[in-house]
């Protein structure tokens, strides 16, 4: 690991009326990382998430991603990272092609990179005979596993991935991961909240979060040390049992 | 520019493959004007009627040539007392039965009075109107030829005359109206649509995510729309002129501008309607209600602005329909220039200016 700082977050709160959903968390993020972001629902977690991608205006606190400060270069922010949301994010009535096209397209890629990543890509996800087929058509790991790809097409610094495992089965779940680490190890820094503890364990460092602050911020074998846990669901039990807020 | 051409693929890739939502998109305007035109019309040709002529006389025998020879009426029978004209009228096909009564020109000729009934059936009021209202005119016409042959003293004159629709054409009125509902239709309803689909899906935050512009979202979403509209626009008046006689009086250029200038209004409304909703069924509640029914009820076009309530007329001056409507109908019809129709004009291009700078200003760059 290089040691460069690729998020670096400070005093980061947002509020939302009276309710404070992020509540001042500070981090850094180096470049490479897998930085697991953890928290039950409502902790937090995708909004600090949505912060850091130009999606929604911090309230106070400081935040760079990429080099770039989220108040004034939501732009240049824009360029270097790749995001994928909770919910399938390709258009089911257009192809797999099409829809690489396209994000590739809105990311301003040329044409001749667009057509050989594709070949790359289709190769990788063994989808070359789908290639013209309607994503809709697809089984839901593989629209998954296209939807990873498609969000790093572009390659950017870091990908921000929020709980993209939700509802995918566990043979998938562990492809998908090891797409992560490729990702990782094509120096792409991921970002990526969940709520499955046994995928902290493949992160290379992991955030709690409880109540909008976070509880709790090291590597998984220091945090399983310090809280003298087995796994990293003890852990997280211990942390989220003093947790006032209930989930959404 | 790259990005731009990208995203309009994209939303052409979507129209596409919703082929029957396209068609019916394409062919709503045709068989709204097929409708209209053919199964709709309030104009009467070749209406069958009856005559009960106590008379036989010359002036009754000549007038009723006269009606039948009229293309708006053809004579189906003749009957012999009063007692057959409800029995008639029961069969459902005559609804007009046009009754002389004895020495019909004996009277006219020596008192320079006689007397015609029009007795309609008038389960449907408006078609009895229009059918007594072109029967009496027929009449009125007969009565005055013959007054001025024979020098009598007292002539009896009704003047009709409709301005630019001296047939009484429907098709003249319904025309401008059908374009203005379809183009309302398509745009604002699919605009609106295309936009919440994209939040409800959820793909509207990676779009959001990513570097493209908002703006640029909002215009390559119009832009597919814009072209279905032109292709509607140019059926419907092709429907018109070759199908429906109505001649396009006025200049071409300048009722496709026109229906440009509606089009961007529609387009921005329905930019707005999605800015305020995040679910599709709203959004096509709002366009329906909000513009659909307002387009068809106070433009001027199904109900005369001038017969509502005072209440009414002022509501009706914020659709935007309504100034549409009153532009293609005189440029159209009345073959009117742009110095005849600049007021209305420049009031369409303010509510479209008024309604893209709110829409633009509301669509959220950041969610939350």
């Amino acid at each position: 690991m290089s040691g460069e700082k690729v998020i670096m977050v400070d005093g980061l709160t947002k509020r939302f009326g009276a309710f404070t959903a992020v509540d001042a968390i500070s981090f850094e993020v180096n470049k490479g990382e897998i930085f697991g972001f953890l928290g039950a629902n409502g902790a937090g977690k995708t909004t600090a998430m949505r912060m850091l991608c130009g999606l929604s205006m911090p309230t106070s606190g400081k935040a760079r991603v990429a080099g770039y400060d989220v108040y004034q270069e939501n732009e240049k922010i824009k360029r270097n990272i790749g995001y994928m949301s909770q919910k399938f994010s390709l258009y089911e009535d257009l192809t797999v092609k099409e829809n690489i096209r396209f994000y590739a397209g809105i990311y301003g890629k040329s044409d001749h990179f667009i057509k050989e990543k594709t070949a790359v890509i289709l190769k990788q996800l063994f989808l070359e005979k789908e290639a013209n087929k309607l994503v809709g058509s697809l089984p839901p790991g593989w629209k998954q596993k296209l939807a990873f790809s498609v969000a790093i097409f572009h390659e950017p610094q870091i990908v921000f991935l929020d709980e993209p495992t939700g509802g995918v089965d566990p043979v998938t779940r562990r492809e998908f991961w090891k797409m992560i680490y490729e990702a990782a190890e094509a120096g792409i820094t991921v970002f990526v909240t969940t709520h499955y503890m046994d995928e902290a364990e493949y992160c290379s460092r992991v955030c709690i979060m409880v109540d909008g602050r976070i509880d709790a911020l090291d590597t998984p074998q220091a945090l399983k040390k310090s809280f003298n846990t087995a796994s990293m669901d003890d852990v997280f039990i211990k942390l989220a049992r003093k947790a006032v807020r209930t989930g959404d | 520019m790259k990005q731009f051409i990208a995203f309009v693929k994209k939303e052409v890739h979507h129209i596409w493959r919703d082929k029957r939502t396209m068609f019916i998109l394409l062919g709503m305007p045709i068989v709204q004007i097929i409708i209209f035109g053919f199964a709709l019309t309030n104009e009467v040709k070749n209406s069958k009627i009856a005559v009960l002529d106590y008379s036989r006389d010359d002036a009754s025998t000549s007038l009723i040539r006269e009606i039948g020879a009229s293309r708006y009426f053809e004579i189906d029978r003749v009957l012999y007392n009063n007692n057959d004209i409800e029995k008639t009228f029961r069969g459902g096909e005559i609804r007009l039965v046009i009754v002389f009564p004895p020495h019909f020109n004996e009277s006219l000729k020596h008192y320079n009075k006689a007397q015609v009934q029009l007795v309609a059936d008038a389960s449907d009021p408006n078609l009895a109107n229009t059918l007594t209202y072109y029967a009496g005119a027929i009449i009125m016409d007969y009565q005055k030829r013959i007054t001025q042959d024979r020098k009598l003293p007292y002539t009896i004159h009704t003047e009709m005359r409709m301005l630019y629709n001296p047939e009484l054409k429907g098709a003249y009125s319904f025309v401008p109206g059908v374009m203005a509902m379809v183009l309302m239709l398509v745009c604002t309803m699919m605009t609106a649509i295309t936009i919440v689909r994209e939040k409800e899906m959820g793909t509207m935050e990676i779009l959001l995510a990513s570097p493209i512009q908002p703006v640029k979202i909002i215009l390559a979403k119009a832009v597919p729309y814009l072209l279905l509209s032109m292709v509607n626009i140019a059926s419907i008046l092709l429907l018109s002129v070759f199908v429906l006689d109505v001649p396009i009086n006025g200049s071409l250029f300048l009722l496709i501008g026109e229906s440009i200038l509606f089009t961007l209004t529609c387009l921005a409304f329905g930019l707005l309607i999605s800015s305020s909703t995040d679910s599709q069924q709203t959004a096509i509640f709002i366009s329906l209600v909000g513009m659909f029914l307002p387009t068809i009820m106070l433009s001027g076009f199904m109900f005369p602005i001038e017969n509502m309530p005072l209440p009414l007329q002022i509501i009706s001056n914020v659709v935007p329909a309504k100034w549409f409507y009153m532009i293609v109908k005189d440029v159209m019809i009345k073959g009117v220039g742009i110095g005849a129709v600049w007021k209305e004009t420049l009031i369409l291009a303010g509510m479209m200016l008024f309604l893209l700078v709110i829409s633009i200003k509301k669509f959220k760059i950041r969610l939350a």
